[in-house]
Parts: structure tokens; C-alpha cells; sequence
């Protein structure tokens, strides 16, 4: 196994993709000649032509309503939006469209699609770039929602995705692109979707997370550890489906959960999973579950954006006040 | 303004010179059509004015437009993406009547386009569907199939910014899609001189690199011959077009709306002149291709065709419950399956009683 960066392991699944199956193509802004602005699909255009990895117009309802169309004629698209923020230009065709086509026609339409879009803070991008809105499309159905931590997980949830029969949102972690770095299998690798991964295990507090919150979550596991505090990390790997199983069993192993999120606070995805874990393990919880997320504001300027972003710090209290309720 | 490309006058007499392609069947079938969408108004009207339908949209007025497009193009090989009010169009492409009537009423059944049809589902959203139109072309290029989109809108979709996106996009990719607008001059109560300062929305092609084309959608000869011609240039390879099609509401927007809040009985006057079936069935009689025994066999058969769609549609039983559980996603998630046996035992305790 090569140890690879996030982006890396994604840019070498789209290679091994496109290789596999000849219907797969990428478009996307810049994700031709440039390779994309944060490489993710770098040498891709040199090897498999101009045709099949496409320099799209600045146009993000073109490029996702065009992938619906492109998937009814029989290509396997893998659309880049160049970050999650510009997708509010391309939320109707997201929400009103790319996860309705299947039931609109009584399953005659399935759209086999894979849109990408890094997200999320500390990486010091400009107004919009940062923002994370995956329980909005998390609140769309028939979309899938996938949200890796890890360069492996950002491999076998890619293949899965873009082999998926119906459509699915993919979210990068960008603070993660260059920062995460694991070992990732070499050749086919798939992950299936619906099922969380212990990132850590630990029996005294659960905190749950997807995408780069993981990486927080493990630094404040090992935090605790000093505490004398065993805290388990859960990692989502998918939003939609949701692993309903693992949050009851991981509540009912430990009984306490931290649930950390860098969205607004108000109907972000951490709320979902604060009331999958009620329902699913009401009997087992010995403390009220908490929260760490940003703010109901939007995510602020690069120079404020390390007070908004849940940290070590945030989430170690956390899972202090919650380890001893 | 520049004018429109005209075949027929109103008044019936001929002007230009008919497509040479259309033989007498042809031509027969599709007047044969418009009447039938005349009198699919009046049916559904009056089926929605008994609560048997839900909102409908009519066409009257607007005939000629869909079916000399449609009637241009190869339904075995080509595809039609729809928005709303092209019944027509969608009916030639292989959609049942009674599937449309099932549509109106919003029960599953009215979802079902046959295998074979080469028809997108109907787009409410307004200009949604242009981004699809254009995927669709440019993967039958990718794809290397001979075959091309006809894709349909409003004048009132032409002010949405999927217009312009996926106006500009057929034109880079050169994807071999008609975009027809048909331009009736209303998006509800909105009239096209508060909709653009722009005189056409022909006229807008040249900003995507493509051809417009300025047509009287109320000729159906002259509508079938401008689409004949762009579906040819899409297929030799070179691309787009955008055709105006000048039509007419005779009706309202919908059965919700009430027109005469906002169009002058002057203004209905006026439209009542353009009617694209006097005009076409005046120059088929002053041809010799049309009589008033093929007009009854024409008005039998409309009515033979509306009366077994009504049947169809009478004899659908209700939709079974929790059918919107279907086809959401190819395999059916874990918390979403939990959810349907939750609603079936809900169902069950109800119907218990």
C-alpha cells in the first residue's frame, strides 16, 4: 500500500475509473487543461483526451443539468464543482432535478452521476468557497451524500460513487486535500455506502463526525486519553444512507456522544444524528447529547474563520462536560 | 421586427413554397392531431371543471407549433425533452393519452412513458430541462449516435438562466439540439414587453454562436420546415439552433388562472384570427387535399381516441398507497425501507379501523 494524499487518492480513482469503464468522463471548470485547481484531476485530460475529461463554460447549473442528460445517453459523468459554495448556482438542478429523475418517470430515467465539490473551512478561501451546506443536499431526496476522512475512504467511496446507479454528491474535505495522508489499497478498493467506520475506538464517549471534523475528533480522542477519558470516534463516511445501526450500537456501547460539524448549528446534519441517537438508543444515554458546530452565521472571512471552525479545543470540552454529567 | 418565416397566411392562402417532403397522409395526420389537441382542452377542461383532473395547462392556439416541430423530426431515432404544454408533441412521440390525462391528475400511472418512446418526462420547472436537452445531444455525440434532441420552452422560460446556460453550452459542444420556443406572448399575466426589452428571442442566438430562426408558429408548414432544416444541420455536425415559433393562447395559462383579468377582448379577437386550424384546414381544402368527409372521419376519429383515453383513465384504479416509495433510489436504503413498513403498518392500524 502507497501512503497518498486525499487529493491524490482521488485524482488516481478517477484515472483508475476512467480506465475501467469508457463511459466515465469529468467536467468541470478547469479540470482539463489546468488539471483542476487543486489537481484533483491533473494528467487526466493528456491520457484520456479532450472528449472525456471537459474545460467546462463558468456554468454550474450547465454542468450538473447537463450530466443528467449526458447519463440518460448512456455516460457515466463525474462533474467538479470547484467548491461547494458555487453549487447554490446549481442547487435547483441538484434538488429540483438530479434526485427526482428516477421517480419522475417510474425508474425509467436513472441518472448515474457523481457530482464533486470540496468543502469547508481553514484553508483561508474567500467568502463562499468554505461553506457547508451538506444537510441541505443531505434533505434532497434521491441524492446520495458521501463525505470521506481519509485518503483510503476518499478511494473506495469515489468507486463506489461513480459506479453508483443513482446520483451522488460527493464532498471533499479541503482543509484534508494535502493535509491527509494514509495508506490507501492499491487496484480495485470499494467501500459501500451505509456504513460508518471506528476511526478510533473507545468506550467512555462517542463523537461522531464525517469529513475533516474527523480529524478533530481524533485529536481531541487522544486529548481525553490523558484525561484518563476513552472516548471512540465514529466517522459517518456517508450521510445519506445513514448508518442508523452504528449510532445506536456505538450510544449503546458508551452511553454519552459528542456529535461535530463545521455547518451553522440550526438544522445542520449534527441534528439529524442527535435524533437518529434517540430514537435508536434512548435507554442507554446517560448524558444529554451535545453539539459542536459553527454558528448560525454565515461562515465568516478567512482572518475569523479559526473561531467559527469547531476545534481541539471545542470539542475537548465537549467531551469533558459530557464524560462527566 | 424582422418577419417570420411564413408558408400559410392566415387567412389560408399560401405564400411560400410547402415543404416537398410531406405527402397527403402526412399533412393529413397532422391536422388530424391539432384537432385532436382542441378537443383534448375541451375534454380535460371540462374533466378538471369535475374534479377528475388537477391543474390543467391547454394548448389551444398552440397546435401548430408542437406538431410541425415534432412532425420534422425521426421519433425512432430522435428525442423529444418537453416542458408542459407540447401534449401534442409528446402524444406523436408515443406518450398514451390516457397516460397524459393519468399525469394531470398527478397519479402515478401518468408517469409511465413507454419503453420505446424517445420522450423525457414533461419539466415543470421552467427552462430546467434545456441543460438536460443539451447532456442528452452532446452524449448522443460522445456516443456516436446519429440522432438528435428537440427540446421545447416558453417566451416566459427564456428570461430563466438555464436558457442561457444551456444555450451557451450547445453551442460549444456544437450538440445537435432544436430549441423551440414557443413564444404565445404571456407567461400567465406577463406579457413579452414587460418579460424583454429584446424584440425576439430569435434574435438572442447569436450571443451563443448558433443560428435563430424567427418562425409563425401558427403555420404549421412554415414550423415543420425551419425544424426540418435545423435537424439536418444538427445532424451534418454543425450544431444548435434556436427557433422562435410566434404563437397564440387562445386559452388560459392553466384551469387557475383567469385571463380575462388581463387580455383585452380585443387582444382575444385578435388571436382568434391567427387560429392554426382555420388556417391549415383552409389551405388544405383550397388544395384539393381536404373535404368535409375527411373533416368528419378526422372529427370521428379525435373523438374515438379521447373517448378510449377516458375509458383508460376511468378504469385505473386509484393509486395504491405508499406507491411514492418507488424508484426513489435504484436500491432502497435502509432508513428509508424502515420508513415505508412504518407508513404500511400505519396504513393497516387505519384500515382496521
Amino acid at each position: 500500500m502507497a501512503v497518498l494524499s486525499m487529493v491524490e487518492a482521488i485524482r488516481s480513482t478517477l484515472e483508475l475509473e476512467m480506465a475501467r469503464d469508457e463511459r466515465v468522463m469529468v467536467l468541470g471548470e478547469d479540470v482539463g487543461r489546468s488539471g483542476g485547481v487543486f489537481r484533483a484531476t491533473d494528467g487526466l485530460q493528456a491520457r484520456f483526451g479532450a472528449e472525456r475529461v471537459v474545460d467546462m463554460p463558468v456554468a454550474e447549473a450547465a454542468i450538473v443539468g447537463a450530466s443528467i442528460g449526458l447519463a440518460s445517453a448512456g455516460m457515466v459523468p463525474v462533474a467538479e464543482l470547484q467548491f461547494l459554495g458555487f453549487a447554490y448556482q446549481a442547487y435547483h438542478q441538484i434538488a429540483g432535478q438530479l434526485g427526482r429523475m428516477r421517480s419522475r418517470a417510474n425508474g425509467r430515467f436513472g441518472i448515474q452521476v457523481t457530482v464533486r465539490a470540496p468543502y469547508g473551512g481553514g484553508v483561508r478561501a474567500p467568502e463562499l468557497h468554505s461553506d457547508a451546506f451538506e444537510s441541505v443536499l443531505a434533505h434532497c431526496p434521491g441524492l446520495k451524500v458521501v463525505a470521506p476522512a481519509t485518503a483510503a475512504d476518499a478511494k473506495g467511496l469515489l468507486a463506489t460513487a461513480i459506479r453508483d446507479p443513482d446520483p451522488v454528491m460527493y464532498l471533499e474535505p479541503l482543509k484534508g486535500y494535502r493535509l491527509v495522508r494514509d495508506e490507501v489499497p492499491e487496484g480495485e478498493h470499494l467501500v459501500p455506502f451505509g456504513r460508518a467506520r471506528v476511526a478510533r475506538p473507545g468506550t467512555d464517549v462517542t463523537v461522531v463526525a464525517w469529513s475533516a471534523m474527523v480529524g478533530v475528533a481524533e485529536e481531541a480522542a487522544a486529548a481525553a486519553a490523558g484525561d484518563g477519558i476513552s472516548v471512540e470516534v465514529l466517522d459517518l463516511r456517508t450521510l445519506v444512507p445513514l448508518d442508523v445501526a452504528a449510532l445506536g450500537e456505538a450510544v449503546a456501547r458508551t452511553g454519552r456522544a459528542v456529535v461535530l460539524e463545521e455547518a451553522p448549528q440550526t438544522a445542520g446534519f449534527g441534528a439529524e444524528v442527535v435524533a437518529t441517537i434517540q430514537e435508536e438508543a434512548f435507554l442507554s444515554l446517560e448524558a444529554p447529547i451535545r453539539r459542536v458546530s459553527g454558528y448560525d452565521t454565515p461562515i465568516p472571512m478567512p482572518a475569523m474563520e479559526d473561531d467559527y471552525v469547531p476545534d481541539l479545543r471545542r470539542a475537548l470540552a465537549a467531551i469533558r462536560e459530557t464524560a462527566r454529567y | 421586427m424582422a418577419e417570420p418565416l411564413r408558408i400559410i397566411a392566415p387567412d389560408g392562402s399560401q405564400v411560400g413554397e410547402p415543404p416537398a417532403g410531406l405527402g397527403d397522409g402526412e399533412l393529413h395526420s397532422m391536422l388530424r392531431l391539432m384537432l385532436l389537441g382542441r378537443r383534448i382542452d375541451q375534454k380535460a377542461i371540462s374533466l378538471q371543471r369535475r374534479g377528475k383532473l388537477g391543474t390543467y395547462a391547454p394548448l389551444s392556439g398552440q397546435e401548430a407549433a408542437s406538431v410541425g416541430s415534432v412532425f420534422a423530426i425521426d421519433r425512432a431515432s430522435d428525442w423529444v425533452v418537453p416542458q408542459y404544454r407540447e401534449q401534442l408533441a409528446m402524444l406523436h412521440m408515443g406518450l398514451r393519452l390516457s397516460t397524459y390525462l393519468l399525469q394531470r391528475m398527478g397519479h402515478p400511472a401518468g408517469a409511465e412513458i413507454p419503453a420505446d418512446a424517445n420522450l423525457y418526462p414533461q419539466q415543470v420547472a421552467l427552462a430546467a430541462h434545456l441543460p438536460h436537452a443539451v447532456g442528452l445531444a452532446w452524449g448522443f455525440q460522445l456516443t456516436g449516435r446519429d440522432a438528435m434532441v428537440l427540446t421545447y420552452f416558453g417566451d416566459g422560460a427564456s428570461s430563466e438562466g438555464d436558457f442561457h446556460e444551456a444555450c451557451n453550452l450547445a453551442g460549444i459542444r456544437g450538440a445537435p439540439v432544436v430549441f423551440v420556443c414557443q413564444n404565445n406572448g404571456w407567461a400567465i399575466s406577463t406579457p413579452w414587453s414587460i418579460q424583454s426589452a429584446a424584440e425576439t428571442i430569435a434574435g438572442r442566438a447569436d450571443g451563443y454562436g448558433m443560428p435563430g430562426v424567427l418562425v409563425d408558429g401558427n403555420d404549421v408548414l412554415a414550423t415543420y420546415e425551419v425544424t426540418r432544416k435545423a435537424r439536418e444541420r444538427a445532424l451534418a455536425g454543425e450544431g444548435p439552433t434556436l427557433i422562435e415559433a410566434v404563437t397564440t393562447r387562445l386559452g388560459a395559462h392553466t384551469t387557475a388562472d383567469d385571463p380575462t383579468r388581463y387580455v383585452s377582448p380585443e387582444q382575444v379577437e385578435a388571436a382568434r384570427a391567427l387560429d392554426p386550424i382555420a388556417r391549415f384546414t383552409a389551405w388544405l381544402r383550397a388544395t384539393d387535399r381536404w373535404d368535409d368527409e375527411a373533416e368528419a372521419l378526422a372529427v370521428k376519429w379525435c373523438d374515438g381516441e379521447i373517448e378510449r383515453a377516458v375509458e383508460e383513465f376511468d378504469a385505473t384504479p386509484k393509486p395504491r398507497h405508499g406507491a411514492f416509495f418507488d424508484d426513489v433510489y435504484a436500491e432502497e436504503p435502509e432508513r428509508l425501507r424502515r420508513q415505508r413498513e412504518r407508513f404500511h403498518a400505519d396504513r393497516a392500524e387505519l384500515e382496521e379501523g
